[in-house]
């Protein structure tokens, strides 16, 4: 699944980040392929917030779709 | 091969004093640093080519520098580049890292290492990390990083005097496994190592600056780079609890439509009272017209005229209606100082409480569909303030096309806060059903011609992609900063362009061409939209000072439809001629080109189409 796909609450795995631009930006951030985070929150239609730890990282709509994820428990 | 040219800030500086450049991620806390190192006496200029502002000042025998916020050293926009440049050429960095962030700061702090630097960190934020029931070994982290980290709470004073003492302390740490041998044929070539890994690391600049080509690394050391933090912090931070905070709540409430959006509204209506009415009216009505136009303005029309005779050339060049002498410093100190004070200081609070990244978030979606995205709030906003400062900072955008859309969207329908308070003031008169009425075709507008542009521009725009700051009560002591500095900024940069307008109104004026163009467009004016011809000279007064052709309206005898056409048509109509000549420096000369024209074609086509849809009633 990709990254829009996912629902409020949902623990995740980043698979793959297409992009390579998003990949270094992300990874500075701490969310790089292999990350396992939250999705603290969704706005509908709108970005995806990712939460690692204390860090909140909000990930365009269109730009999530580009990611692959998968849940995890 | 050159060496990189220094970095020049503008500051008189010794030559040759050992540099203490301050480092770190956006929000950490870096200011309170530097103000506790240099005291009152900073010097802040812009970085060569930028709207960066970098501050520098003395501490004992050091040239402090601060930095702009980043989360790593490369170069993706105009902070990194700055920040890249000032880094390479320290001589000892002091890193402040948030306690609370420390899986995303450590990321920058390994690189500076990776440099070869001398680095000493402030592991700030200490206080909130133990509310947040978060545990730091310090003795495990500075062993793990290689050099020594203070915890500190800057805001509360605590740790910073340990800092400053122990500054000298500061150390090469330790690289990650095989750096050093990567570094070395770079460094026999006679590179320095921090140039060594920005070749490593693909930065664009720094090879060409170096002739040399990228070694294609980047992704290798960033990764390595990021399992080395999760190591450290693995064995350095422990998690407390995970229960959510007021604040972290608060930030959630702010990102939900339901909860979010009236909160938008509030916070933008709060601000519009602050710098539309109180700053736009009742402050500017003691500046521009108490003080400015009724003391300075006879006084020194007095005094010119006791040189040149006033109704000469030079009189009226100089004390003219719209002379150098005149109104320029009328306008820029009576009307717009007020007017960006007071928009700065709103968008340091919206920054600095970490409330503006959300209202990024929010808004996203909506921006997505006019081809931007969420952080195009950061120039639209600005834009209500003046499109001059808009318009450079729609650098912050991700590519080419996302500037251009931004550029000519602000400079279409957004009304800068000089023009807004003249508007505003009229609007009113004409009652709350006429109020909507504008608003509902601006943002019409906005949304049509984002669309359009968004379908006719080839390419794509990027994606969203941003730090969610923690929500925090902001300090007045940044916020004034700030609001100063850039303040103080604009002013410099704006005024001589705003004198070169009022130049040329004031020769437009003396050699009667002004009542030549009167004649000649009013077709335009008279048929079309259904006004007075004198209607001209107010748009010609728009291209000079958009809030002066609004102004210029008071003095007409419009009817309530009229006036609506007039201010829309105005509203829309070209930006002042110190933002054009912004837009000509920041974009390429056509793109410049079309979007002056475009708005001119759009504001006449609007407002005829406005003055007939009105006509109906």
């Amino acid at each position: 699944m990709t990254l829009d796909e996912a629902r409020r609450g949902d623990q995740i795995k980043i698979l793959q980040i297409r992009d390579a631009l998003v990949r270094s930006q992300a990874i500075r951030l701490g969310i790089s392929e292999g990350s396992r985070m939250q999705c603290a929150e969704i706005v509908p239609h709108g970005p995806i917030i990712l939460k690692n730890r204390k860090q909140e990282v909000a990930i365009g709509h269109r730009l999530a779709h580009k990611i692959k994820v998968e849940r995890v428990g | 091969m050159s060496s990189p040219k220094s970095v020049k800030t503008g500051a008189a500086l010794t030559e040759g004093a050992p540099k203490l450049v301050l480092a770190g991620n956006p929000n950490v806390g870096k200011s309170v640093f530097f103000n506790a190192l240099t005291g009152m006496y900073a010097d802040v200029s812009n970085f060569p080519g930028t709207t960066v502002e970098i501050s520098r000042g003395r501490y004992r025998d050091y040239d402090v520098i601060d930095t702009p916020g980043v989360y790593g050293v490369s170069s993706f926009n105009d902070e990194e580049k700055a920040a890249r440049d000032i880094i390479l050429e320290a001589d000892l960095v002091l890193n402040v890292v948030d306690a609370v962030h420390l899986h995303r700061d450590l990321f920058l702090t390994q690189q500076l290492i990776d440099m070869g630097k001398r680095v000493i960190v402030a592991l700030n934020l200490m206080d909130e990390a133990g509310k947040n029931g978060i545990k730091v070994d310090v003795p495990k982290l500075t062993e793990m990083l290689g050099v020594p980290v203070i915890p500190t709470a800057a805001v509360k004073n605590v740790g910073i005097v340990e800092v400053l003492d122990r500054l000298e302390e500061a150390a090469q740490g330790n690289r990650l496994e095989g750096i050093a041998e990567l570094l070395e044929p770079y460094t026999e070539k006679g590179l320095t190592e921090p140039e060594a890994l920005m070749v490593l690391e693909d930065d664009g600049e720094t090879c060409r600056r170096v002739g040399m080509e990228p070694a294609g690394m980047q992704e290798k050391l960033y990764r390595q780079r990021r399992e080395r933090v999760d190591k450290i912090i693995a064995a350095a931070v422990s998690e407390g609890n995970d229960r959510a905070s007021f604040s972290v709540k608060l930030g959630r409430l702010m990102l939900r439509p339901l909860t979010g959006i009236p909160m938008l509204l509030v916070t933008l209506l709060l601000v519009f009272m602050f710098v539309g009415v109180f700053m736009g009216q009742t402050v500017v009505e003691l500046t521009e017209e108490k003080i400015m136009e009724g003391l300075y303005r006879p006084f020194i029309t007095d005094l010119v005229g006791r040189v040149v005779p006033l109704d000469s050339f030079w009189g009226q060049v100089l004390a003219g209606e719209f002379g150098l002498l005149t109104m320029t410093p009328v306008y820029v100190l009576g009307l717009l100082l007020p007017l960006v004070v007071g928009f700065y200081l709103m968008l340091s609070i919206l920054e600095d409480s970490g409330y503006l990244p959300r209202i990024a978030v929010l808004t996203d979606r909506l921006m997505t569909r006019v081809g931007l995205n969420g952080r195009a709030v950061i120039p639209t906003i600005l834009a209500f303030g003046c499109f001059t400062a808009a318009t450079m900072t729609t650098r912050l955008l991700g590519s080419k096309r996302e500037r251009f859309i931004a550029t000519a969207l602000l400079g279409l329908t957004i009304p800068c806060s000089a023009q807004l308070g003249v508007i505003a003031g009229m609007l009113s008169s004409l009652g709350l059903l006429y109020i909507l009425f504008y608003v509902l075709v601006l943002i019409l507008l906005f949304g049509l011609v984002g669309r359009l542009l968004n379908r006719l521009l080839p390419g794509e725009s990027t994606g969203l992609l941003i730090d969610l700051p923690p929500i925090r009560l902001p300090g007045t002591r940044n916020v004034l900063k700030k609001t100063f500095v850039k303040t103080k900024m604009f002013l410099k940069e704006a005024t001589p362009l705003f004198a070169l307008g009022a130049l040329i109104i004031s020769l437009l004026r003396y050699f009667g061409l002004l009542e030549a163009i009167q004649a000649a467009i009013s077709p335009l004016t008279e048929q079309w939209l259904m006004l007075p011809r004198e209607m001209a000279t107010v748009f010609i007064m728009g291209m000079i000072r958009r809030d002066f052709g609004a102004a210029g309206l008071s003095s007409l005898e419009l009817t309530g439809p009229q006036l609506m056409t007039a201010l829309i048509t105005i509203t829309l109509f070209v930006p002042c001629i110190a933002a054009v000549i912004v837009v000509f420096k920041e974009r390429s000369k056509k793109e410049a080109a079309v979007i002056w024209l475009g708005s001119l074609v759009s504001a006449f086509l609007v407002g005829g189409l406005v003055a007939r849809f009105l006509s109906l009633f």
